[in-house]
């Protein structure tokens, strides 16, 4: 038996489990892969990655460095690719560098609020009654704020600074993952293999993590990637309102902000690191349209 | 649309009963919700590491003004009856005094947010022009060039900060081509004119000019509104376009549209009538929404254009630490948003007969 041939990965009567899962994991990929705006979109996620690990091959300059004396260069200057700002410091290394602050804040928001949401939706789901009446009502009254003016409303709160955008970005995004979980969990929640655990005289708590939330896991996912441009889009638009990260910090928001005082004059400064923005946001998008449609056929051609 | 009658009055007393009863949970819910908007803002206020004592009286206080100070403001009580007090003052209307202008916040907003609903109004007035027929167009030929096009344009509509997209509409329209005016609402010039001569009825420049018959004005306002209204408006159309589209694509599969195609009723008015009229409900819903969602994108919006709108106020109150008026913009802009939000729900219910199960 050769591992990992088509034949094996396709074989209608797998031996194990793991095999039947890679499977389906091999089919997922080649529908995937089909879908030709969802690679694109998997090919510019994977460049920022990659980008953002190896920063320093990437960038040419040092990005906070000051050179006053190669202030506000224009595009494809010697040396300098994609200009340089008002204080003389390469814009293509202040992208370089500044993917790693946007991924930074893209996995701490991914990696709390739908797990908040996570607890929040699966708790609500199976226990039902008030306890779901309460937190519901809570989830509804955080889905009713505009969420970049209750982020903005935290930030103020807590204070400028990328963690405290991160955390007030992840308390605005949790309650759509709380919506989506509770619904599965209340799908879940009468289904016969639950009450075999139930009987078998497991806790409410070890039913919840260990058979309910991972039921719970694939649509919580589909709803992270396609949520992934608008926190970065929160983000930046926090970093340009001066709310999130803080200078010298080549953070693309505030690259924008620090552009538009010479938007007329020097139209590169502003307009590059919204590029960034734009290419990165579209490749979370598309990646994400793409995984809905394979790991939620239902929802597929919408 | 045909409404569902019943001629027997036991379905028209049952129904008229859980009118009742859904009016009350609707105001039950109305109720609840902001009542909790008032608590998050509450405990967003007290959580502020500014001392609003110190802040008032400022540095060179005395210990004794200080401590009167804090026991005028109640900031001695434990916080439920700090909070049954400010919900008592919201509900009246006083939402504190802001630091900024030293006027009462919600006189402040009054005066700033004609401008942001101005704003919105045009920019969805744009977004449901151009969305509505494009989402059709790409439904009538899925899979077709118009169709990825719709998409294409509806993705980045998704990908790009609306902050950014001013920029560059102001960089090219503005600076390069010179076709539309700059930020603010008026050049500084008109401002001066308007001042003298416009009177301001509704605070909503276009209508306070055309009641005054200064059509000069009028269009120099037109001129500055385009360019933010259409950025706007491109998010809207984005979304409303991609919603559209879906909703066809589900009435187009319906069997009382092969009827009509059968009976030979021309295929423009299968699509733009029989079928348009049932997506009508929906549609409408997601207008509301996306006019919610205008809310938010006119913060930024806001900030780019120079525009004295409620955006531009909560951010500028922001950076001057006037807590109550970021507060009290929080407030009236999450009202209007669970106002939008109620009504969508509420139209949905009222005229999709199959909601109502």
């Amino acid at each position: 038996m050769s591992v990992l041939s088509r034949e094996w990965l396709l074989d209608p009567s797998p031996k194990s489990r793991g095999q039947a899962r890679a499977g389906q994991i091999y089919l997922g990929c080649v529908r995937l892969f089909r879908n030709r705006l969802a690679l694109t979109g998997l090919i510019v996620v994977l460049a920022l990655v990659v980008i953002a690990i190896f920063a320093p091959l990437f960038a040419t300059h040092d990005p906070v460095a000051q050179v006053l004396q190669d202030r506000l260069q224009r595009p494809l200057s010697p040396g300098h690719i994609l200009g340089t700002d008002e204080f003389g410091r390469d814009i293509w290394s202040r992208l370089v560098y500044g993917s790693r602050v946007t991924l930074y804040i893209v996995l701490l928001v991914t990696l709390t609020a739908p797990v908040i949401g996570l607890i929040i939706g699966t708790v609500s789901g199976y226990f039902g009654g008030w306890t779901d009446t309460v937190l519901m009502r809570i989830t509804d009254i955080f889905l009713a704020f505009p969420r970049l003016i209750l982020a903005l409303a935290f930030v103020a709160a807590l204070g400028p600074g990328v963690e405290n955008a991160v955390l007030a970005i992840a308390l605005t995004a949790w309650p759509p993952y709380a919506r989506v979980a509770r619904a599965e969990t209340l799908s879940i929640r009468s289904t016969d293999y639950i009450a075999a655990v139930r009987l078998q005289g497991a806790s409410s708590g070890r039913i919840l993590f260990s058979h309910v939330a991972p039921m719970c896991l694939p649509s919580v996912i589909v709803r992270v990637t396609l949520d992934m441009a608008g926190i970065i889009l929160t983000a930046a638009g926090l970093g340009f309102l001066g709310l999130g990260a803080q200078p010298p910090l080549p953070e693309w928001g505030l690259m924008i902000s620090s552009g538009r005082k010479f938007l007329f004059e020097q139209w590169w400064v502003a307009t590059m690191p919204g590029l960034a923005i734009f290419i990165v946001s579209l490749g979370f998008n598309l990646l994400g349209d793409g995984l809905r449609d394979v790991l939620d056929p239902r929802s597929s051609g919408k | 649309m045909t409404s569902v009658s019943s001629s027997d009055s036991g379905g028209a007393a049952a129904r008229a009963r859980s009118g009742l009863s859904g009016f009350l949970r609707l105001v039950a819910t109305l109720a609840a919700t902001f009542l909790g908007l008032l608590a998050v803002t509450f405990i967003i206020g007290r959580i502020i590491p500014i001392d609003p004592v110190l802040s008032i009286l400022g540095e060179r206080a005395t210990e004794e003004q200080m401590a009167a100070a804090r026991e005028r403001l109640g900031l001695n009580d434990p916080l439920i009856v700090q909070f049954g007090i400010y919900v008592r003052d919201a509900l009246s209307g006083d939402f504190g005094t802001s630091l900024l202008t030293s006027r009462p916040v919600l006189e402040d907003v009054k005066r700033v947010f004609p401008a942001t609903l101005e704003l919105s109004t045009i920019a969805t007035i744009l977004g449901v022009l151009f969305g509505i027929p494009a989402g059709v167009l790409a439904a009538t030929k899925p899979g077709s060039l118009a169709d990825q096009l719709v998409r294409l344009v509806g993705l980045m509509g998704y990908s790009m900060p609306v902050f950014w997209l001013g920029l560059m509409g102001l960089l090219i329209f503005y600076g390069q081509l010179d076709w539309v005016g700059g930020p603010g609402r008026l050049d500084t010039t008109y401002e001066f004119m308007a001042e003298l001569d416009v009177p301001v009825v509704t605070g909503m420049i276009l209508i306070d000019t055309a009641l005054a018959r200064q059509w000069d004005i009028f269009g120099n306002a037109l001129s500055h509104i385009i360019l933010p209204a259409s950025v706007l408006g491109y998010y809207s159309m984005a979304y409303i376009s991609r919603m559209t589209r879906s909703f066809m694509l589900e009435q187009l599969g319906q069997e009382y549209i092969t009827t009509a195609r059968v009976k030979g009723v021309p295929e423009w008015r299968v699509v733009w009538v029989h079928a348009l009229r049932n997506i009508a409900v929906p549609l409408i819903t997601v207008i509301a929404l996306s006019y919610a969602y205008l809310l938010e994108g006119s913060v930024l919006t806001e900030t780019v254009f120079a525009w004295p709108g409620l955006g531009l106020y909560i951010t500028n109150a922001l950076f001057s630490s006037d807590i109550a008026a970021v507060m009290g913009g929080t407030i009236v802009v999450g009202t209007v948003f669970i106002l939008l939000n109620l009504f969508s729900d509420f139209l949905y219910k009222r005229f999709d007969p199959r909601a109502r199960a």
